[in-house]
């Protein structure tokens, strides 16, 4: 009885949802005079992308998977920089009220601005596409792990410090056996909310600069009038944000440590 | 012979935006070394705060406290503190939390060495087998066990207990009274605690103070508690004396705590008397006295230690 519950909650639903979505989709591009490839025509003209993932027939035309390749490897940089620069600004933002007061205005204020609009910045700063892509995707994923990290600095319960001060711990030895392991988890759902977003200007930053990815390819194929493969970018895009959240959230699980 | 600890006129007071709030008003006490003093009185009457400013986590408004000779300035490992909530670091094993402590105070000892005390002081609680285990894997009881293997590890110079049986049931309280009793008796290290506990009290301690109901709380009253050591519980609560001091200390609690403040709720700073202090001493020596007619050798045992105190 549970198990056929499981089954209709876990598989039916959710194949029924996707059916009425297809069903949405393949109505809308019957419609008389819409540009909207229908679900057939995408499939037929995905086919050799999605079959030979990793194929490279030239610069332009190369296997999904290969595109996403490329773009994971972008992200990844670009990601690992802004962990590497968000994590000790968060901790000083939970640490001292000073830095607050100085930089938490600044903070408000870049953090709402769009990959789009620092895109053009990166480019005039480093010159080069690829440097100007990680700038843009650092600079934009950075915010949730700076917010979150210094939240949780915050947060960490006095009964912890109480027992940093009463053992006399240095200051160094509170950060990195007090803090830091306080901290962590939330931390870690700073690191999961930047992957997202480093994910998603991923995508803004290829379509700008050309760098080959999944979000160059999308672009250049509008420029070629294959709508076909604009859709087959966005299930892969959706698809492969979607499991990354999915592993982060297996290592943020791993990482609550209270 | 001066005291172990001296606690002299220790005031904290908070600003407010009411205006500034006593919580604690000239609260003298000596406490000599290897002496066990309970400090009871009603919740939220600045027992804690009293015990926070040893402590050095909260700071002293005005007053002095002398420890062996050197004065309390700001928290130290000197003074081995066991939480309420016993306060583990939930990412640390039990082994961990001890560990944490000991590495501090024993920087100079090997490893093995550190690693050994650790093991040694976890044992001394009976957690030999869980040492290893996370806080979440413990019971409340085994937790505050590691509490106080964390606290006895240091090797203070005196022990700092608040309420740390607080949130047991009645069985693992009974327990871990027992516990920490044989632990104390094993050095008689000097240990000051607070509780609202009065049968713990009186079992555990060899002074009760009383503290007077806040705003402005301050010693009430002290009672001597002369039961023999090893103490026994049931031995204990069958001592003729048991249940007259427990009276005693609840009709201070239920009546007395609230007097000053049923007389007069706004007293001015009363400028602290010495007397007092003398007065009131006397006086709970005098209540031993006539309490315990029929045991006159331990009053005895224990009068001199008084009269130097007074």
């Amino acid at each position: 009885m549970t198990k056929n519950r499981y089954n209709i909650d876990w598989v039916v639903l959710p194949l029924l949802g996707g059916l009425a979505m297809i069903g949405i989709w393949a109505l809308w591009s019957s419609l008389p005079g819409t540009n909207l490839p229908s679900p057939l025509k995408t499939w037929e003209a995905s086919k050799l992308y999605i079959l030979e993932p990793f194929a490279k027939r030239g610069e332009l035309d190369q296997g999904i998977l290969r595109f996403t390749w490329y773009s994971l490897v972008l992200v990844a940089k670009g990601y690992l920089l802004a962990i590497v620069i968000g994590t000790p600004l968060g901790l000083l933002l939970g640490i001292s009220a000073m830095f607050t007061k100085s930089f938490d205005p600044i903070i408000q204020i870049l953090r709402p601005v769009s990959p789009l609009a620092w895109l053009p910045l990166g480019l005039v700063l480093f010159q080069k596409s690829e440097p100007a892509a990680l700038f843009t995707i650092a600079v934009c994923s950075m915010w949730p792990t700076v917010l979150n990290t210094a939240v949780g600095v915050r947060s960490v319960p006095q009964d912890y410090l109480n027992v940093a001060r009463v053992l006399k711990l240095s200051q160094t030895k509170t950060l990195f056996k007090v803090l830091i392991p306080a901290t962590m988890p939330y931390m870690f759902t700073g690191f999961r909310l930047s992957l997202g977003i480093a994910w998603l200007v991923i995508v803004a930053a290829e379509m700008l600069t050309g760098v080959p990815g999944v979000g160059g390819f999308l672009w250049q194929e509008y420029n070629s009038l294959i709508y076909e493969h604009i859709i087959l970018c966005i299930l892969t895009i959706g698809f492969v944000g979607f499991i990354l959240d999915r592993l982060m959230s297996l290592v943020e699980s791993r990482f609550k440590t209270i | 012979m001066s005291a172990y600890l001296t606690l002299s006129r220790l005031t904290k007071i908070y600003p407010t935006p009411k205006g500034p709030a006593v919580i604690v008003r000239d609260f003298d006490l000596n406490v000599d070394k290897g002496e066990f003093v309970c400090l009871i009185g009603h919740s939220g009457c600045g027992k804690t705060t009293v015990l926070s400013m040893l402590a050095g986590l909260t700071e002293v408004t005005s007053g002095v406290m002398v420890l062996a000779g050197k004065e309390i300035n700001g928290p130290g490992p000197d003074r081995g503190m066991v939480f309420q909530s016993p306060c583990l670091l939930p990412w640390l094993t039990a082994f961990g939390n001890v560990m944490l402590g000991v590495d501090q105070v024993y920087y100079t000892a090997s490893r093995a060495e550190r690693h050994d005390l650790a093991e040694y002081y976890l044992s001394l609680v009976g957690l030999a087998d869980a040492m290893h285990r996370k806080p979440t894997e413990l019971s409340q009881g085994m937790r505050q066990r590691v509490g106080i293997a964390r606290a006895f590890a240091l090797a203070p110079k005196m022990l700092l207990l608040d309420e740390p049986f607080g949130m047991l049931d009645s069985l693992t309280r009974f327990e871990l009274q027992k516990v920490l009793l044989d632990l104390w008796g094993r050095d008689q290290k000097t240990a000051f605690m607070v509780t609202h506990d009065v049968d713990e009290a009186l079992y555990l301690s060899d002074r009760i103070v009383m503290m007077t109901n806040g705003p402005e709380a301050e010693v009430g009253e002290i009672l001597n508690v002369h039961f023999e050591r090893p103490r026994d519980r049931k031995e204990i609560m069958e001592h003729p004396d048991y249940y007259r001091l427990r009276e005693h200390l609840i009709t201070f609690l239920e009546e007395r705590a609230y007097k000053k403040s049923d007389i007069s709720p706004k007293t001015p700073p009363a400028a602290p008397s010495d007397d007092r202090i003398v007065n009131l001493a006397a006086r709970s020596e005098d209540d031993a006295n006539k309490l315990s007619p029929g045991h006159s050798e331990c009053v005895a045992k224990r009068a001199p230690r008084t009269l130097r105190r007074v």
